[in-house]
């Protein structure tokens, strides 16, 4: 049981809210308090905004424990829109369809249960294609 | 008597109307053809063309926060203004655990905000937008957010299995001056019909057979309907749109010819037969694919059903701010042209219905 660390996380896993640098303006995903980019105290929340492309990824065959409803599934390396790259699963997608440079959008979706069908369910970001509007 | 009568038509004190509006309905697609295929060798005649199937990651807190996140976008609207979440459903992941803390949490409403989950079959999410009309009408809030999602239960070859959908809509609540629809007045009609339910710790509800017509269905939602014109001084040929809770095609169709209404007033907000049955969602994702392409001046009816058994009903008026709205966020249509169709294998094996320890 991890309540604590998932109770910790869960403003950057289910919105995205890192950190945006007060002297640089680099933002900064995932909060760490201190900009990577000029190494000043950087605390204030930014909501990123979910949108970035595939960086690199790979298909998961043989999941680690916890992970095996959603077998196969692609992990990608997502690089957003304001800069920062981060790991994350990929949803709503055919497995043979992911490609670097491909755009994707950040959904909430339940990542897995802590432990048995007993334990808290965790929530967190994943990326799927960016959803096909009529309109675009 | 007419005194009588207009005391039971609910209006706020203070105009209201709705503010932002979202929709959301899950990638996969199971056609009915599969579930006869596997169940009756194939016979008989289908009660709709398909039903939307929640991924394996995906649940009612998911979902709800995908459309309230598109309602928000709508509205344009900072979420701390937001005083209260509520998620109507009877699919929470949770038996004790709020879903509205989870999506009042990721939508950054936290904290001064009520939440609340709320429970009455199908119509659990248009209860939650009666109260939210109360809550902002009264003035204890600038807004509030009312959701109806499902991620409905089928027992395997049962006739609930072929229409069992998943999907819902989430209504942000706000002042009539800041609204793309008003509400015109509203209305419930409730009673104690036991037509479906389950029971504490039933995986798969239970119904009534064929007492979830007359009894059920159609005695409440052409009751809401046809109280709601009589207290509004409305005619059927008065709404550009109507949509009806929708477990089936044939339901909604013979309720509406009932109350007078033609197909052409109910068919932009029937989608049951592409997404299924989304219970809670229902009504109000009928709603949402209206709002999509409605017009200002357009006046719209709504009417929900929830089995125990009761109907809301809703008079709406579309405004100005409609279209600029609409563009704001991916559209009912969108979610429903996003598809992946799925055989019965794989809906088993994403509906938790093999058996794995």
């Amino acid at each position: 049981m991890e309540i604590s660390r998932h109770w910790r996380l869960r403003q950057q896993r289910y919105g995205l809210v890192g950190e945006v640098c007060p002297h640089c303006d680099a933002k900064i995903f995932p909060p760490r308090d201190v900009c990577p980019s000029c190494s000043g105290e950087a605390k204030t929340p930014y909501v990123f905004s979910g949108k970035g492309e595939v960086y690199s990824y790979t298909i998961v065959h043989d999941p680690p424990e916890g992970f095996e409803a959603n077998a196969p599934y692609a992990v990608a390396l997502v690089k957003l829109d304001e800069g920062p790259i981060l790991t994350s699963q990929l949803t709503d997608v055919e497995l043979a369809e992911v490609k670097i440079g491909q755009r994707v959008e950040m959904v909430t979706r339940k990542l897995r249960e802590d432990g048995d069908e007993r334990g808290m369910l965790v929530y967190g970001y994943k990326f799927r294609p960016t959803l096909a509007t009529a309109g675009a | 008597m007419a005194e009588e009568l207009a005391r039971q038509l609910m209006k706020p004190s203070r105009p209201v109307g709705i503010a932002g509006y979202g929709a959301y309905v899950p990638r996969f697609r199971l056609p009915a053809s599969e579930v006869a295929r596997v169940w009756t060798g194939g016979d008989g005649a289908l009660p709709i063309k398909e039903k939307a199937v929640p991924g394996p990651d995906e649940d009612v807190a998911t979902m709800s926060i995908e459309a309230a996140r598109n309602a928000l976008s709508r509205a344009d609207l900072d979420p701390t203004r937001i005083r209260a979440v509520w998620v109507g459903s009877e699919s929470h992941p949770y038996a004790v655990k709020p879903t509205s803390t989870l999506v009042a949490e990721a939508l950054g409403i936290v904290p001064h905000t009520l939440a609340a989950d709320w429970q009455f079959a199908c119509k659990a999410g248009t209860e939650a937008m009666q109260a939210a009309i109360g809550l902002v009408g009264s003035g204890m809030a600038d807004y509030a957010l009312a959701i109806g999602m499902d991620t409905a239960q089928g027992r395997p070859g049962d006739a609930l299995e072929y229409t069992a959908g998943a999907g819902g809509a989430a209504y942000l609540l706000g002042p009539a001056e800041d609204a793309l629809a008003v509400i015109e007045g509203s209305y419930s009609f409730v009673t104690d019909t036991p037509d479906f339910w389950r029971r504490q710790h039933a995986k798969y509800p239970e119904h009534g057979q064929r007492f979830t017509g007359e009894p059920a269905y159609f005695k409440h939602v052409t009751g809401a309907a046809q109280t709601y014109m009589e207290l509004a001084g409305a005619k059927p040929a008065d709404f550009d749109y109507v949509v009806l809770h929708q477990p089936n095609l044939k339901f909604p169709q013979r309720a509406a010819k009932l109350c007078g209404f033609t197909d052409a007033q109910i068919k932009t907000g029937l989608l049951v037969g592409e997404i299924g049955n989304t219970y809670a969602g229902c009504a109000m994702i009928g709603l949402s694919a209206v709002l999509d392409v409605a017009e200002p001046g357009n006046r719209i009816l709504l009417v929900s059903f929830g089995s125990g058994a009761g109907s809301d009903a809703f008079g709406l008026r579309v405004t100005d701010r409609v279209r600029e709205r609409q563009a704001r966020a991916p559209k009912t249509r969108d979610y429903i042209a996003r598809r992946t169709v799925i055989d019965y294998a794989v809906y088993a094996r994403l509906r938790e219905k093999l058996v794995l320890k």
